[in-house]
């Protein structure tokens, strides 16, 4: 198993979290995580691993840290 | 709008007025207005204090109609700040009022030979002119409290504070919000400062009698304003994200994306930001009994702003916007929202840009005049210094670059002499161009790669890599000084970039309004038009392609956590107004 840091922001914190630690198999994508989380991928907007942008087929690696937000803006 | 005031303060025997037709001006507005107006009748090398320089406020083309998101009020000017011409744009009631009141620009020029101070009221049938000694000093929450004994609460105010009285070069001008308060500034580049050189304190606007402009071709403005609107509710960030939480929202963001400039630039995350974030602002505005959601002015649909109270439940400030909570925050290393919120209020009041402010700070801090995190110090500096125009607080309310010169600094994160914003370019990559390149100064709204390279609204470009950042840059500069002319609040450009029906809706608007056939292409050409203007008056005013550049740190030291440095070349950003 691999740990993942996954950060949730903005509306997706409601009913799920902040912030966790969690434990997934070898081989797991950023797609998988947003599917266990049930959060739909038209909602999505920003995907950063480890403060960079990715996509959901990038495969985590052990200590990751993903951050994950809907589409958001300000200025 | 078929009408431009011109006030002469300089006037011998006192302030005189008159009416021009507004000619060209009738089917302009916002920043295509002072712009032209500024590029004509200002001289490139006067003194930005001196009776030579003009003010000159306009609303935008669709203020004062029932479209949606109407209400910016530009402010143009030769900046003290800068040196370089300067449109700084509010939003609140003022550019509503004054649209109705029928006035495309008003023209302040010269300067009064007495240190009387002046207030304008301005309603249907006429201009009075008088001298207020009793207002002197007085800062903007007292000053439009004093002033709605007078004048009521069915006016909109626009004033400055003991700032701009000063002529200290961060001045803003405050427009009064639908509460009345004095909350929305023209923050930018120290017009607060050039208003305070004419001795006008205040202008009251007053529409009673008034009523909104009439469309040339009423049924297609309906639709176009239907369709606009459901095209804003419909976007995620301007329906969702914006009311919610705000602009605030961007802290954690950026922080995560590793660009949030922490402690005067030195690296690209703050531990702090968390307790700062747009979400836990939101959530600290409920628990008090404040707002999340609330508009700056009548006819707002998407409700960014916020009511920040304080401990005890009493209003402190409005909700204070990312820029503010980055350059108070993250930026002086303060993790503290009520401190933050304080700050936000005392900007308000004493009337400074709060980026300009925040950011002096930050310069002063990294000068040794009090440590990073301080948070009683930065207030101290803020009320007790700027406030009070001490020499120390002239020295703050210069801004950055002022500030880093009295206290040796090197690191000084300034672009013409106008404080970076809340994104470092060395993780943000397009936003370096800006701020490089802009007419006005380092200034993050006037082309905002951001939401390109982070956010990934309207396309997706690596915020990492130099390459495609100046074409990203110059559309956007472009399509935003068009944008800036049509006196619609910046943030429909999140739908309007992603949804070309919103974009027509808004083409749409324009046209039915003027009764004129509005293109894509029309727009382009006008945002050309002024930025080439703008451009013009800068390069007369002494400015050269040396000065479209960031300070040189940010080519030779790194920003952890993704260790670059802006890497965009020198001759790339020289490219960026070559344009056929």
């Amino acid at each position: 198993m691999i740990q993942v840091t996954v950060k949730l922001f903005a509306s997706f914190r409601i009913d799920r979290f902040d912030r966790e630690i969690r434990e997934y198999p070898p081989a797991t994508t950023v797609a998988d995580v947003v599917r266990e989380l049930k959060i739909p991928e038209t909602e999505i907007g920003i995907l950063l691993l480890n403060s960079v942008h990715v996509d959901l087929q990038r495969q985590l690696a052990d200590n990751d840290v993903l951050a994950i937000f809907p589409l958001v803006g300000g200025g | 709008m078929d009408k431009i005031l011109r006030i002469n303060m300089g006037a011998s025997g006192g302030p005189s007025q008159s009416i021009e037709e507004a000619g060209e001006f009738t089917a302009l507005g916002g920043r295509a207005t002072t712009s032209m107006i500024v590029a004509k009748e200002v001289p490139p090398d006067c003194h930005p204090l001196g009776a030579e320089n003009k003010l000159v406020i306009a609303p935008g083309m669709l203020s004062g109609t029932a479209a949606a998101m109407s209400g910016r009020i530009s402010v143009g000017c030769k900046s003290p700040l800068t040196g370089g011409i300067k449109e700084s744009n509010a939003g609140g009631q003022v550019a509503q009022v004054m649209a109705r009141l029928g006035y495309a620009a008003i023209i302040i020029e010269g300067k009064p030979a007495t240190d009387d101070l002046y207030k304008i009221h301005i309603d249907k049938d006429k201009v009075t002119i008088s001298v207020d000694n009793n207002l002197k000093l007085m800062d903007n929450y007292p000053l439009v409290e004093k002033l709605r004994e007078e004048y009521g609460d069915k006016v909109a105010y626009m004033t400055i504070g003991s700032a701009g009285e000063r002529k200290m070069a961060a001045a803003s001008i405050a427009c009064s919000d639908p509460e009345v308060r004095p909350s929305r500034h023209c923050g930018r580049g120290g017009v607060g400062a050039v208003m305070g050189a004419k001795q006008v304190k205040a202008i009251i606007f007053d529409d009673n009698g008034c009523k909104h402009r009439q469309p040339k071709d009423p049924e297609k403005f309906k639709a176009a304003n239907r369709a606009y609107v459901e095209g804003i509710r419909k976007h995620a960030v301007s329906g969702e994200g914006l009311p919610a939480y705000g602009t605030n929202i961007l802290t954690n963001v950026l922080n995560e994306a590793g660009g949030y400039p922490t402690n005067n630039f030195k690296t690209g995350f703050f531990e702090g930001g968390t307790k700062i974030s747009g979400e836990a602002q939101a959530e600290l505005e409920i628990k008090r009994g404040g707002l999340a959601t609330h508009g700056c002015h009548r006819g707002c649909v998407i409700q960014c702003s916020g009511i920040y109270n304080d401990k005890d439940g009493k209003f402190l400030t409005k909700q204070p916007e990312y820029e503010t909570v980055w350059s108070h925050g993250g930026h002086c290393g303060i993790d503290d929202l009520d401190t933050i919120a304080m700050l936000d209020f005392l900007d308000d009041n004493i009337g400074v840009d709060t980026i300009e402010m925040g950011v002096a700070i930050g310069v002063a801090m990294d000068g040794g005049v009090i440590e990073f995190g301080d948070c009683e110090g930065a207030i101290r500096l803020v009320r007790d210094e700027v406030g009070k125009g001490t020499p120390l607080g002239r020295i703050l309310g210069g801004g950055a670059e002022m500030t880093g010169k009295a206290f040796a600094v090197e690191r000084v994160p300034v672009v013409k002499g106008q404080a970076l914003p809340a994104y470092d370019p060395r993780t943000v990559q397009g936003i370096g161009v800006t701020y490089a390149t802009s007419t006005m100064g380092a200034d993050h709204t006037a082309g905002y790669a951001v939401a390109t390279n982070i956010l990934k609204v309207g396309g997706d470009v690596d915020p990492l890599k130099p390459e495609g950042q100046v074409d990203l840059s110059r559309n956007l500069q472009i399509a935003t000084t068009a944008i800036d002319a049509t006196g619609m609040c910046l943030f429909i450009a999140f739908p309007i970039l992603d949804q070309p029906e919103t974009f027509e809706a808004l083409l749409d608007l324009l046209g039915a309004f003027y009764g004129i056939e509005m293109t894509g292409d029309d727009v382009v050409a006008l945002g050309k038009k002024v930025l080439n203007l703008e451009r013009e008056f800068n390069t007369k005013a002494g400015f050269g392609a040396e000065d479209d550049r960031l300070p040189r740190f940010f080519k030779t030291e790194p920003l952890a956590p993704h260790n670059l440095t802006f890497a965009v070349k020198d001759e790339e950003l020289d490219e960026l107004y070559n344009w056929s």
